[in-house]
């Protein structure tokens, strides 16, 4: 456990998810990453519950920020309107005192808490057979959260509801989000001939995809058509991790070694045989996400319900958004998305995420991942400047 | 209690044909929920008695959930002492007996005595009959459903299996579903029972029906995300079959008795290769949107059930067969027979292996006929199950491949490290399903873990044996909680019961269903030497491949991890159960 411990509080570093970590992992005996004061209280969090790891931290900025103010504005229950949330999370629990109790009452329920205490802001989040569980459902919440204040933000400025408080923290963001474009890196140049070369170039891929932020937690898939197989990241796997991750599916479905494969095949799938495109990259870059969920018809029947029934045709700028639940069913977005696709550069799923396709190779997937969420932040940017 | 149980329990003494009910206090039901924990519940003041002693009950149980839009909420348990492992033997069973049940106004029946001769017995209602079925001696399970299943009730049948004492006889219900392991048809045969009809007319109120399409709606949605549930080549498109190359390329499907851990052969037999042969149907249990189930579309099979992964698996690589249509063969006698297509077909390995491996493709058929009918010395002698036939042969019981007597499933352990926990500490024997480790060691939900590795894995299995306790309690499919967890079916259950609960407090409840089991394991003197496995997965290495070494599983680190489950679970060294955690548990 130790070691999986030790990976989880280095990644939740990485991840950029909170500074000091405090991580455990129990089998039969409770092992902590390091001395904390708050280790009594959660010695008996983790003997009040049938778990075997636990993450208690406070996020780094700017989640520290948001969770703050989000925690004043919904005293008790958060609830983003998100895909993670909606799918994983359904809703984020707030409390305002810390104690075993307090947190208990929580956790027994949901799998995360969040605890807004005088200034202070901590999450706890835990997982049954891995310290991963833990680390998953904190970077969502962060996700989430982010993604909810910002939407918030952009709904109340239309409504001209925005507080002076929710200004201050707006403020207060910026600085963490306003970061300089980034180039997009050169990625190795197909098209690939081998698997050997196609796994290389979606390991690569998929470390850069989550480098440059553009997926949080292990929200995202990757694949390569090469002839009749298609190379796919398992599901649950992380993209910056895909070494022994990547399962190949023979288009004709002749076998089902990849029952493994991303929750998303059937779309890729369906991608490939609409599309001449050899590569998919999918993302939840922050913008991306926010923006798709913003709408000014506010009196629109299918409000509540957008991310399965919106009928309008909406897009920003060139590119696409369509309603789409996770996987495959009925209101899934293996149905909506590979004909939004076709003749575009990429296409956003209604609160969930961007997926861009190549031509030969990841370059032109990536850069356009890149693009397009650049192209929404500044969107979102110029749509707040209309506003005010 | 108006909302999740009916309060009632139909009791029955076949001695003396009578029946009356019996009204459990409310406590009850929130100590052990229903199916297998109420069962359980029952069982425990009888299970020192022999199997086929007259007051020894035989059970079935529904759970709060059942008949409700809870999905996969169709099933229920059947419970009570194993002829084949001496063990606690339950089944989870899909089709609609558990809803049969419920709507007939009983959480469970508990079926004590024994007729003087065969008997059905039938339950419409508050109206229960017994009949004699003597006209049905030596007819296969197809004969009992081909005259009684017409969709109107539901079914629970044996065949001549247990009317002949095979130890491994299942129970098959509504003509496709299997309460396969454990021997629990001869519990039925024991009593002198042919089948049970039950058909009920009553409503299911639920507490909070807006609720409860909240906790539903959360459930699909997760389900719909699940590619090994619902992709394109998930349980609901290939059946349980889709994961047959999986566990073939992961180097673990145990071939030639578990001697090699991979099968040349296995493209040419996977799931998609039946598609191709049979075109099969989608079909489920009662209140189930998965539809993992699949029958036959097309052949002489048309309208059969499809073989599951576990006999795709045996009935091929265990034994070495290459043949499709003997599999299909082979499925559908088992099926006839009433037996337990696992260890049916471990036995079959380890008869193979005793006889220098001979090629049992021409006398397979023939062989399970044999079995099923005890017809001849060989055929009584292995119908005994793998370890009473091998230790019968005066050889030890090495060929035997199970665990306190329960052949192992289609799983090499050496593959998967849990696993190998997970059948050596499971309450009824070598079983797949108590733990489920393939879930997370395999199938990466809720997240991966490494499958080499026993760090961490003891008390994952704790947790997960607790879990899957409270999922047969409910009673819902094991499958959901691939993509599902307690967190949404608590939900549910408050919605149904009215009783509020969280996923914890459940989870508390399985802690306590699982922990009655080894109560009673203890009681028929089970101990730590029978939490152990074959000795081959300690000694010979696997097929390695693709990368991928099969190692033997280190015997030393596999004592420590059991070592640590006990300490866990709350067992002393002997992995015998202590008065103050059976104090603390409500269970003294």
């Amino acid at each position: 456990m130790k070691k999986l411990v030790d990976k989880y509080t280095r990644k939740m570093i990485r991840a950029g998810l909170a500074d000091d970590p405090l991580v455990c992992g129990l089998d039969d005996e409770l092992f902590w990453n390091r001395e904390d004061e708050a280790i009594p209280v959660l010695g008996n969090v983790v003997q009040g519950m049938n778990i075997n790891s636990l993450i208690y931290a406070e996020p780094a900025e700017p989640y520290q920020t948001i969770l703050r103010y989000l925690a004043e504005r919904y005293p008790e229950i958060i609830t983003p309107g998100d895909c993670e949330t909606r799918t994983f999370l359904h809703d984020l629990p707030v409390i305002h005192s810390f104690s075993a109790e307090t947190v208990l009452s929580c956790l027994r329920k949901r799998k995360s808490v969040i605890i807004a205490e005088d200034h202070a802001i901590r999450v706890v989040t835990f997982g049954t057979v891995s310290p991963e569980q833990a680390f998953v459902t904190f970077s969502s919440v962060c996700f989430s959260s982010f993604v909810l204040f910002f939407a918030d933000y952009l709904d109340d400025l239309r409504q001209s509801n925005v507080t002076a408080r929710q200004q201050k923290a707006f403020a207060a963001i910026l600085p963490f989000v306003n970061k300089p474009a980034r180039e997009a890196p050169g990625l190795h140049a197909g098209p690939f001939s081998t698997a050997e070369q196609v796994i290389e170039a979606m390991i690569e891929a998929g470390k850069y995809t989550v480098d440059f932020g553009l997926v949080d937690s292990y929200f995202g898939n990757i694949s390569y058509r090469l002839n009749d197989t298609v190379y796919i990241s398992q599901t649950g796997s992380s993209l910056d991790e895909l070494a022994g991750c990547i399962d190949p599916c023979p288009l004709d479905g002749s076998s089902s070694s990849a029952i493994t494969a991303s929750s998303e095949l059937s779309a890729h799938n369906e991608i490939f045989l609409r599309t001449d495109k050899l590569a998919i990259l999918h993302g939840h870059p922050k913008f991306a996400v926010i923006l798709s969920m913003d709408c000014d018809e506010q009196d629109c029947p299918q409000r509540g319900q957008c991310h399965i029934k919106c009928s309008r045709e909406r897009f920003i700028n060139d590119i696409p958004i369509v309603p789409g639940e996770v996987g495959t069913g009925p209101t899934g977005l293996c149905n909506t998305l590979p004909p939004a696709i076709k003749g575009n550069r990429g296409a956003i799923v209604w609160g969930h995420g961007l997926f861009t396709t190549g031509s030969t190779d990841f370059n032109e997937a990536f850069r356009n991942l890149l693009d397009i969420e650049n192209m929404c932040r500044t969107q979102y940017f110029k749509r707040v400047q209309q506003l005010i | 209690m108006h909302y999740g149980w009916t309060g009632k329990i139909l009791r029955i003494d076949l001695s003396t044909a009578t029946h009356d009910i019996l009204q459990p206090d409310e406590d009850i039901y929130r100590k052990f929920i229903g199916g297998k924990g109420m069962a359980g519940h029952f069982l425990r003041p009888h299970v020192t008695l022999d199997w086929d002693h007259p007051d020894m009950p035989l059970l079935l149980f529904t759970g709060p959930l059942v008949g409700t839009i809870a999905p996969t909420s169709g099933r229920s348990t059947v419970m009570s002492r194993s002829p084949l492992t001496g063990t606690v033997a339950d089944c989870s069973v899909g089709g609609r007996l558990g809803f049969q049940l419920k709507r007939a106004g009983w959480d469970g029946i508990i079926i004590t005595g024994k007729a003087d001769n065969l008997c059905s017995i039938e339950i419409e209602d508050s109206h229960v009959r017994i009949h004699d079925a003597a006209q049905y001696r030596g007819k296969d399970t197809n004969d009992i459903f081909d005259a009684f299943f017409d969709g109107s009730r539901s079914v629970a049948a044996i065949g001549t299996a247990a009317e002949n004492g095979v130890a491994f006889s299942s129970l098959t219900v509504d003509k496709h579903h299997a309460a396969g392991r454990t021997g629990i048809g001869l519990c039925f045969g024991a009593k002198n029972i042919k089948f049970l009809t039950i058909h009920g007319t009553g409503k299911i109120p639920v507490r909070n029906k807006k609720e409860l399409l909240k906790a539903r709606e959360e459930i699909t949605r997760l389900t719909a995300a699940s590619p090994i549930l619902m992709g394109e080549q998930g349980f609901s498109c290939f059946g349980t079959g889709s994961i047959y190359d999986l566990m073939d390329s992961r180097r673990m499907m145990p071939t030639d008795n578990f001697r090699k851990t991979h099968f040349d052969r296995a493209g040419e037999l996977n799931a998609y290769a039946y598609k191709e042969n049979y075109l099969p149907k989608k079909y489920g249990c009662m209140g189930c949107h998965i539809l993992c189930k699949k029958i036959a579309g097309k052949g002489k099979m048309k309208g059969g059930s499809m073989p599951e992964f576990e006999t795709m698996s045996h009935f091929t690589a265990l034994i070495g067969n290459t043949d499709m249509k003997l599999v299909m063969q082979a499925n559908e006698l088992c099926n006839r027979f009433g037996m337990d297509t696992i260890s049916a077909a471990a036995t079959l390995a380890c008869y193979r292996e005793m006889n220098g491996g001979i090629d049992l493709s021409a006398h397979l058929l023939d062989l399970l006929t044999q079995i099923g009918t005890a017809s001849t010395e060989l055929g009584r002698s292995l119908g005994r199950g793998s370890m009473k036939y091998a230790q019968g042969m005066q050889q030890d019981s090495q060929p035997s491949m199970s665990v306190k007597g329960l052949e192992l499933p289609a799983y090499d352990p050496r593959g998967a490290y849990g696993m190998s926990l997970a059948y050596a500490l499971s309450t009824r024997g070598g079983c797949h399903l108590r733990a489920y480790p393939v879930s997370h060691e395999i199938l990466r939900k809720p997240v991966a873990t490494d499958r080499f590795t026993f760090s961490g894995k003891a008390r994952i299995i704790k947790i997960a044996e607790d879990q899957n306790a409270v999922v047969d309690s409910l009673t819902a499919c094991k499958f959901i909680f691939f993509a599902a967890g307690l967190e949404e079916y608590a939900r549910a259950y408050t919605a149904v019961t009215g009783v509020e609960t969280t996923a914890q407090e459940l989870l508390k409840a399985g802690e306590r269903i699982y922990y009655h089991e080894r109560i009673m394991n203890a009681l028929n003197g089970f101990t730590a030497a029978d939490d152990d496995l074959p000795m081959r997965f300690f000694t010979e290495a696997g097929s390695g491949g693709n990368a991928i070494e099969i190692k033997p599983l280190d015997r030393e680190a596999f004592l420590e991890a059991r070592a640590r489950y006990y300490h866990i679970r709350g067992l002393d060294e002997q992995g015998r159960p202590t008065p103050e955690k059976t104090k603390e548990l409500g269970l003294a």
